[in-house]
């Protein structure tokens, strides 16, 4: 983008001031760097989630945001129930409550390293992955109910994984106010051989070890050490949520034209918190973070099952997990009151500061983490949530490095089994049902996971606290 | 596929577009359906030996292309299934298809990435110029 349509605040910070039917500023952060190299349709995105009603104070995108629909990815906007704000099945996105798991194994990286092979080997056929997968669960309509319910407290109760597990999940593994009822009989039906699978496109399992730690103080609360092996998985609500995307952006954009919304983009598909398919969005959605927090409880069971295969002495303890495809009641100071506001995040991170109580009590002085996923060949980052992201960005920071090439241009540039062989030959094991795919999740094909990082520290978004590297990479 | 409908794809950042022409809508249509079979996996290695019956409706042509994609993405979630070959017929607001596929045989097909969704993202239904009927989208994989 050229910068010059930008006012700059300070270095990280790029304003748009409203104009037209803008009602609030479109705020971007990011490097001048990463500025140039977003596409042209961030910039019109970001400025259109500034006409929706409701809005407050601005619409933001972060250091990774790219052309996404109707919200860019990596948007952050919050709204307002009391001045007719809106709630947007396309700000939440298709992939409800998508989000990253990290877990400690009590391991080093030496001890990884010689069995990574047998050890990748073990989780790929543990973890069902890619399209056509299924688990071994397979939901009756109680069950249904009762997982959209319950969430990842569900999967504990039924014996997938641990009560500590729990308190380590955002919203303690069950998110509140969740109506299995407004789910459709589609919706349920999508997921019901789905739970604990990993899914397709950009979602894996990864083990990792910690090459560099940035800032001491936060790491050691979080129990986090150079050459420490970790697991990362990111996965979300699987066909369930993906069903719910589609059926509601249908009904709000029909609705929308219905209760006088106009709507810039169809995909900004929103309608009246205070309404009946408002509510009933809300209902739905909220299931659909409970079937996404119950898959991950699911896939650390089959995790941990791996690792007691090839490496019992492994612990696999829960650092956090944290989604980033949702919209939350959450109180925020605005103006020097404070306001319950709705907040979108899409592609975009919940970054808590140091104190905050939705943050566990064992790490509640460093922050709330923000993980951060990279590619499969370069790293991915731990952060640390800011006092300061509370005033910037509603308590929000980036969620991975954000796409750099299309699809297309990636298979068109790698094969699959190159960029297997290569990174086989830096010793990162990766395992996956289809070498198509991994051509199009090649490294090459982001952008720069560092660049992206630095940006949100710099931004005040969130701290840099440690460096994670792959050593082997289960891929979707 | 007659000798006047044709596919492509068409870029976005982080999916990909479908893009379908013909002589008629419901040819343009088929051939978007084709198009994303092809984001999946090869097409002309899905046998069309499966008959699954598709029904849609929508206020407007383009939320009907959309739904009529939805529809694909649904059955091929349920049934496990990939398609191959496409028939529509549209009257007024209401779409009927017949589609034929077979279950994913992953060593046969090589699926790259499941499609979530079709979004309304480069949603266009039109007729060119010269009469060309032209239906698209991106989907969200």
């Amino acid at each position: 983008m050229d910068t010059g349509q930008f006012q700059r605040i300070d270095e990280f910070t790029w304003e748009i001031p409203p104009r037209g039917a803008m009602r609030v500023p479109a705020i971007i952060y990011a490097s001048e760097e990463l500025i140039r190299d977003m596409d042209q349709k961030v910039y019109e995105q970001v400025t259109n989630v500034a006409t929706l009603p409701g809005i407050v104070k601005a619409s933001y995108a972060m250091p990774d945001a790219h052309w996404g629909y109707g919200f860019p990815i990596g948007g952050v906007a919050a709204f307002d129930p009391k001045a007719g704000g809106v709630v947007s099945a396309g700000g939440v996105g298709f992939d409800i409550s998508c989000g990253v798991r990290a877990l400690h194994t009590g391991l080093t990286r030496d001890d990884i390293e010689k069995v990574k092979t047998d050890l990748a080997n073990q989780l790929a056929r543990d973890i069902p992955a890619g399209l056509g997968s299924r688990g071994d669960i397979h939901l009756t309509d109680k069950e249904m109910q009762a997982m959209l319910s319950g969430g990842a407290r569900w999967a504990v109760d039924r014996g997938y994984g641990e009560a500590a597990d729990l308190e380590r999940t955002e919203e303690q593994g069950c998110m509140q106010g969740a109506l299995p009822e407004k789910v459709s009989a589609h919706a349920k039906k999508r997921q019901r051989n789905e739970m604990g699978t990993l899914g397709s496109g950009n979602h894996y399992l990864e083990v990792q070890h910690v090459a560099k730690v940035f800032d001491a103080d936060i790491a050691a609360i979080y129990g986090i050490k150079e050459g420490d092996a970790m697991v990362s998985i990111h996965c979300g609500s699987r066909g369930l949520g993906h069903q719910i995307g589609t059926e509601f952006l249908k009904s709000m954009v029909v609705a929308a034209g219905k209760s006088g919304i106009e709507l810039p983009d169809r995909e900004l598909a929103c309608a009246p918190i205070e309404s009946d398919i408002g509510a009933d969005y809300l209902g739905a959605m909220r299931a659909g973070i409970n079937c996404a927090l119950a898959n991950r409880q699911i896939i650390t069971h089959l995790t941990r099952g791996a690792f007691a295969r090839i490496l019992p002495q492994a612990t696999l303890n829960m650092l956090y997990d944290v989604s980033h495809n949702t919209c939350k009641v959450e109180t925020h100071k605005v103006n020097g009151g404070s306001m319950r506001l709705f907040v979108h995040r899409k592609g975009a991170t919940r970054a808590f500061g140091p104190g905050h109580p939705d943050v566990p009590a064992p790490i509640r002085a460093g922050g709330q983490p923000v993980l951060i996923g990279g590619t499969m060949g370069t790293a991915s980052y731990i952060l640390a949530g800011t006092e300061e992201s509370e005033a910037r960005s509603f308590g929000s920071a980036c969620h991975g490095a954000g796409r750099a090439m299309s699809r297309r241009a990636a298979t068109k540039r790698w094969r699959g089994r190159e960029v297997i062989d290569e990174l086989g030959a830096r010793g990162i094991v990766i395992r996956s049902p289809s070498a198509r795919g991994v051509a199009e999740e090649a490294p090459g094909a982001y952008k720069d996971v560092t660049a992206v990082v630095d940006a949100a520290d710099h931004a005040g978004l969130a701290r840099k606290v440690a460096r994670l590297e792959p050593i082997a990479c289960i891929k979707g | 596929m007659t000798a006047d409908s044709r596919w492509e794809h068409f870029h976005h950042g982080a999916d990909i577009g479908v893009r379908g022409f013909g002589a008629t809508k419901e040819e343009a249509f088929t051939a978007a359906a084709l198009a994303m079979t092809a984001v999946i996996t090869d097409p002309s290695h899905v046998a069309a030996s499966t008959e699954v019956a598709i029904a849609c409706e929508a206020p407007d042509d383009e939320l009907l292309f959309a739904d009529w994609l939805n529809a694909l993405v649904y059955e091929m979630a349920t049934r496990r299934m990939l398609f191959s070959r496409f028939k529509v017929i549209i009257e007024g607001r209401r779409l009927r298809g017949t589609v034929w596929g077979e279950p994913v045989d992953v060593i046969k097909h090589q699926p790259t990435v499941e499609v979530k969704g079709a979004t309304y993202t480069e949603l266009h239904v039109d007729q060119t110029e010269n009469g060309e009927w032209r239906a698209q989208c991106v989907v969200d994989v």
